[in-house]
């Protein structure tokens, strides 16, 4: 396990308003040496503005940022130096080759003369790059573009990396490289991602952070969260039989909540704790129907999200 | 001052790899050639003063079309971003950004330094004006870089950059002659903060420190002006 004893990044009541608009509203939330944190969130929940605020792009309006034991205002260039970033959508400088523009990076960041050679070798392994190294950026495609995106974020062995949407816009297979790559990183380094895609944190993450309009609205590990969100458990069913009727019988099993029917599948839910499964079969069977298929269905992080951020917006 | 080079080399570079840069050295070229070959022609003397005169007003136009982008391109494109989460400081930004263009702008000078070679082929020039003369140009043309990388720092399209540089700049060059119509006082204030003003003593072959000071202010407060709205920047 690779438990932190310190916190790398430290939050504070961090506030951020653009003019009159309020992007990030009094968030707190720290993240552990050695952890790799989701950020999750909608468009427009104030990811991006709170990753900006993490590497000295943005100031806050208020609030306190700690990155790797440095304040990002008064000891901001220290903390900078600590921080790979990929900042959303990966601007790159297109008139520029590969092995420049890592040049340009790694001098940037302070890596050592005499490493600057080898550690661009070693990233360019690292993100499959081999073959562009010579090529201008502005001729690599998306993907390609984003591999030397996470080079970059990486080339001076950062402590804490901070990648925002790094799948964003790019084909399934490199997408599914670039979260192996995050996995390998993550490792060995303190990670916080942020997407909008819930199924990449259950992949990536061991810990998630959900924002939405400014606002934490859920964080814990990922095994927790689940749990901690459904209360109700959910089974489909498929029967063959008289759908009002199946439909009647079921509701009247105790213990279950609701019985939907869409796409010739039974939707049921079920009151906490309970399953009812074996129940239902019985019922079933004593109707004289036959069941195709029952299957439990847990709760996505999907429904757990949609769930907390539609709550969240009854409640205000 | 490491971090400077850094970024002065990557603009340099920059500059050489774009189209653009080829343009507007070749229209200096070809139109201050154009103005040395007419003066030599015309007054047979063996002086650059044809080409000084043109060329001091074209730097202005140069200095604004070669500053333009660079920071407006990059706030545009976002890779502003990336560069402002580099443990760099503001000022080393400017200041690498401000050296590269200088770079490429005496790049462009001394492709010049042919006029004055072509004179001395021909005849037995006055080397003074033609060492002042090039002084000048040079300070002028920093004093015009720095104005062109404010305009550039406040805003994400180059259009907007190049037209509040030359704006800048115009109003700077031609306050000289709105000075003539005011009150001697007042007229004497303004001729001090004209470009113009200073620029005809360094062809004349003076060097004037009154010159030299005050090319060397506007350059740095335009600098200063430029690192304060890089910094405003994160604020908003």
């Amino acid at each position: 396990m690779k438990v932190g004893t310190r916190e790398v990044i430290r939050v504070e009541n961090l506030t951020k308003y653009y003019g009159k608009r309020l992007a990030v509203d009094n968030i707190s939330f720290n993240v552990e040496r050695g952890e790799v944190v989701g950020f999750l969130g909608p468009n427009a929940a104030g990811k991006t503005t709170t990753m900006r605020i993490l590497t000295g792009f943005l100031a806050p309006t208020r609030g306190d940022v700690w990155v790797a034991g440095y304040n990002i205002i008064s000891h901001s260039l220290e903390a900078r130096q600590h921080i790979g970033y990929f900042p959303e959508a990966m601007p790159l400088y297109r008139d520029m080759t590969v092995r420049s523009y890592l040049d340009f990076s790694s001098r940037l960041r302070g890596l050592d003369k005499n490493r600057i050679k080898t550690r661009i070798e070693e990233v360019v392994d690292i993100c499959h790059l081999e073959e562009y190294i010579d090529v201008l950026i502005g001729k690599l495609s998306k993907g390609f573009r984003q591999r030397v995106g996470v080079a970059q974020a990486i080339i001076h062995e950062p402590e804490v990396l901070i990648l925002d949407e790094p799948t964003i816009g790019i084909d399934p297979i490199q997408v599914a490289m670039t979260r192996q790559l995050i996995k390998e990183l993550g490792k060995e380094r303190t990670i916080l991602l942020s997407t909008h895609i819930l199924s990449e944190v259950s992949m990536t993450c061991e810990r998630v952070i959900i924002i939405n309009e400014g606002r934490i609205v859920a964080e814990d590990r990922i095994e927790n969260l689940s749990s901690l969100i459904s209360g109700s458990k959910r089974i489909r069913l498929e029967v063959e039989g008289p759908s009002g009727k199946v439909a009647e019988r079921l509701r009247q099993i105790e213990g279950i909540l609701q019985v939907s029917y869409e796409d010739s599948h039974y939707i049921v839910e079920c009151s906490a704790g309970q399953d009812p499964r074996g129940k239902i079969m019985e019922t079933i069977v004593q109707g004289g129907w036959t069941l195709l298929s029952l299957e439990s269905i847990e709760m996505s992080l999907e429904d757990i999200f949609l769930k907390l951020t539609t709550e969240g917006e009854t409640s205000q | 001052m490491k971090n400077t080079t850094t970024i002065a080399l990557r603009e340099f570079k920059s500059y050489l790899a774009s189209p653009m840069a080829y343009v507007v050295t070749g229209i200096f070229l070809v139109l201050t050639g154009f103005f040395f070959s007419i003066s030599s022609d015309t007054y047979y003397e063996t002086s650059i003063r044809g080409f000084l005169g043109i060329g001091s007003i074209l730097l202005l136009l140069l200095a604004s079309v070669l500053t333009m982008r660079l920071l407006a391109e990059e706030r545009k494109m976002g890779t502003l971003e990336l560069l402002l989460t580099a443990p760099v400081r503001d000022s080393e930004v400017i200041a690498g950004k401000f050296l590269g263009s200088l770079g490429m702008l005496t790049a462009m000078l001394v492709l010049t330094f042919y006029y004055p070679l072509l004179l001395m082929w021909f005849g037995d020039p006055d080397w003074g004006p033609i060492a002042t003369g090039y002084l000048g140009l040079f300070l002028l043309g920093g004093a015009s870089l720095a104005v062109g990388l404010f305009a550039s720092s406040l805003t994400s399209n180059q259009l907007v950059a190049a037209v509040v540089a030359g704006g800048i700049l115009g109003a700077l060059w031609f306050a000289g002659a709105a000075a003539d119509l005011l009150p001697e006082a007042l007229g004497e204030v303004i001729n001090y903060v004209s470009l113009s003003y200073h620029f005809p003593d360094f062809m004349r072959g003076m060097i004037d420190t009154r010159g030299i000071i005050y090319y060397l202010s506007i350059t740095v407060l335009f600098l200063f002006l430029a690192i304060r709205s890089l910094e405003n920047s994160r604020w908003s």
